[in-house]
């Protein structure tokens, strides 16, 4: 982990899916730099790119040419395993769609990347319980995600993605599928893990009211970054 | 980690009991089969070795004609007699007695009750040829199996039906129009390996049967015990040249006797027994079979049900390993529901059909292990196959799916 290496670096990075005359290009030569502790908003019409671009930061997919580097690592000869350890131990996600497991409850969802780290149970449930103060659930751990709101849920998945202190928060649509007064909530979380943990934060939206919260704007257009502009903190 | 994945298992069997039930009656099925018909076979051969200890070890019977097994046979065929016993005694070694017998089914009779017995002649070798336990009295003396004295033995059912308490030693027991003083009686042996009860017996000195009973000499049966098992089939060849000897049968021409080893008859019937367990098992194989390909196919019903939460899992960093592990013991997990069904389920029949077929009820507990053994064997080989698909899908395919 070098401190020289920017987080997140693409270079020439192309991303087509398909064959032959089925060939979608998804990405068409994306050269872009992260460093640590940005707060980003990706945002684009949808097909423009931008959710591939997620899913290669996220160490989900791979460039079908050019170069991506994670913390100096190039991912793109690495194995799904390998990509799987990256994740586990640098990237917290949170989706639209919340994506929590429904038959298990709050404090079993942020407990699972622990799980999968081999951490013993007490320290575990420890940090879980921690990870749920944090978003502001304290006393919903045993509700399952059927019993609470959206907004709730979402907060579950925060929890869940920063449980593991991750360097980076990929965060695809965090408030889709809120109203706007729990998408404020949300987006005021985000922006404080930001602030106060250095939370490198990226996050797809295509609100600008939601991107209003970042410090920097990348619009996508057609596979390429159309625009790259900083912003002056709020 | 291992621990949260049975629990996990553990649950998502509860979530889908029905389910679950139906998938696994493949596996209750075979592994209760097999356990209800290894146990039930257990008790039925230890029973068929009991038989072989009761009918008396190591012997052959000597019949007149070429008979199959059994009573009947051909009347016409030259019995045996006092001579050919003689013979036999004399000219054969490693034995431990040679035993005639002539027998018929009459009344005997003891003051106001009666009991169908089987009444047989024979000499003195014939308790030990038959390992009869004495429990009163003794048997009959030189003098009077040469005489032909009227004394008998009894078995312990006349004892029982006959005497009801009373002490039979020294009464007179009436047998048709002949009567005999019961000098001894035996202790029970219970039911023949074919059936009989062969405590209802009175025993006579055979020159007393001849005369007071037959009306002939002829002799049914030779019994011969032999010292050592390993010399059966010797003693089986030496009694066969005897017998020749003495019947004039000519080089070439076919015995008019038969001998018979009757631990090879029980051999034959306990043999069946494996082959009827052998065929079982193999329908029980049969059975395992359906039921693993019906935990393959529950399981890819799962995962592909279980699709995003696949994915959410992969996105958050479980490795291929760690989520094939989760379906495999799973797998595993309802594979071992089913055997332990299975194992009692068969426990439960074959106490059942031992009660009714009157057999032991021996659980073998190294069988119920291998069952359950084999009930996991089966989970990790048809949950393999689901659960390395699970681990291989992709994670981005994976979370787009509702």
């Amino acid at each position: 982990m070098s401190g020289e290496a920017p987080l997140v670096s693409f270079t020439g990075v192309t991303r087509f899916y398909g064959e032959g005359g089925g060939l979608v290009r998804a990405l068409a030569g994306v050269d872009l730099t992260i460093n640590r502790g940005e707060f980003i908003a990706i945002m684009g019409p949808s097909g423009s790119g931008k959710s591939t671009a997620m899913n290669i930061i996220g160490c989900l997919d791979r460039p079908s040419s050019g170069s991506f580097t994670l913390l100096g690592v190039e991912v793109n000869h690495l194995s799904q395993d390998q990509r799987a350890l990256l994740r586990r131990n640098f990237v917290g996600f949170v989706f639209q769609g919340f994506n929590l497991l429904n038959r298990t409850t709050a404090i079993e969802n942020v407990e699972l990347p622990l799980i999968y780290r081999g951490m013993g149970r007490r320290e575990r449930r420890e940090r879980a319980r921690e990870a749920l103060h944090r978003v502001g659930l304290q006393g919903r751990e045993h509700h399952t995600p059927g019993e609470l709101s959206g907004g709730q849920q979402q907060r579950v998945a925060i929890a869940r993605a920063i449980v593991t202190d991750p360097l980076l928060l990929l965060a695809d649509e965090p408030t889709g599928n809120l109203d706007s007064q729990r998408s404020l909530e949300i987006m005021e979380l985000i922006a404080r893990l930001n602030e106060e943990r250095g939370i490198t934060v990226v996050m797809v939206t295509h609100e600008p009211g939601m991107a209003g919260f970042a410090h920097r704007i990348i619009r996508f257009v057609d596979g390429r970054i159309a625009s790259d502009e900083q912003r002056a903190a709020a | 980690m291992l621990w949260e994945t049975v629990k996990l298992a553990m649950s998502s069997i509860r979530r889908n009991v029905l389910r679950s039930v139906l998938t696994l009656l493949g596996i209750v099925i075979g592994v209760g089969a097999v356990i209800a018909m290894v146990t039930l076979g257990n008790g039925a051969s230890s029973k068929v070795q009991e038989n072989l200890a009761k009918l008396g070890s190591n012997m052959l019977i000597v019949r007149p004609g070429q008979t199959t097994f059994g009573p009947g046979g051909s009347t016409d065929a030259r019995s045996f007699d006092e001579r050919d016993v003689a013979a036999l005694k004399n000219d054969l070694s490693g034995i431990r007695g040679v035993a005639p017998t002539a027998q018929k089914q009459m009344k005997a009779v003891f003051g106001a009750l009666n009991y169908d017995a089987s009444v047989t002649g024979t000499n003195t070798d014939w308790f030990t040829v038959q390992d009869w336990v004495l429990e009163d009295g003794r048997v009959f003396s030189d003098s009077e199996l040469r005489a032909g004295a009227s004394v008998c033995v009894i078995g312990a059912t006349i004892t029982r039906e006959l005497f009801a308490g009373q002490d039979p030693i020294g009464e007179r027991l009436r047998i048709g129009n002949f009567s005999c003083e019961v000098i001894g009686r035996m202790a029970a042996k219970g039911q023949s390996a074919f059936g009989s009860d062969q405590d209802a017996i009175v025993v006579l000195p055979l020159r007393t049967y001849h005369r007071r009973i037959a009306g002939n000499t002829r002799i049914g049966a030779i019994s011969i015990s032999v010292t050592e098992a390993a010399a059966i089939p010797r003693v089986q060849r030496d009694a066969e040249d005897v017998l020749r000897e003495r019947r004039r049968i000519m080089p070439g021409d076919e015995d008019d006797f038969t001998i018979r080893d009757l631990t090879q008859i029980l051999a034959t019937m306990a043999s069946t027994t494996a082959i009827l367990t052998g065929l079982l098992g193999a329908v029980a194989a049969v059975s395992l079979l359906v039921g693993g390909i019906g935990i393959m196919n529950i399981m890819l019903v799962s995962v592909t049900e279980r699709t995003r939460e696949i994915g959410i899992r992969l996105a958050i960093g479980a490795l291929e390993r760690q989520v094939l592990t989760q379906f495999l013991v799973e797998a595993v997990v309802l594979a071992l529901f089913g055997g332990v069904l299975g194992i009692a389920i068969g426990l439960g029949l074959a106490a059942a059909g031992a009660a009714v077929m009157d057999v032991p009820f021996n659980a073998d507990l190294k069988v119920i292990a291998l069952a359950f053994a084999v009930s996991a064997l089966i989970g990790v080989i048809f949950g393999f196959f689901p659960a390395r698909r699970a681990a291989r899908l992709d994670p981005i395919e994976a979370l787009r799916r509702e």
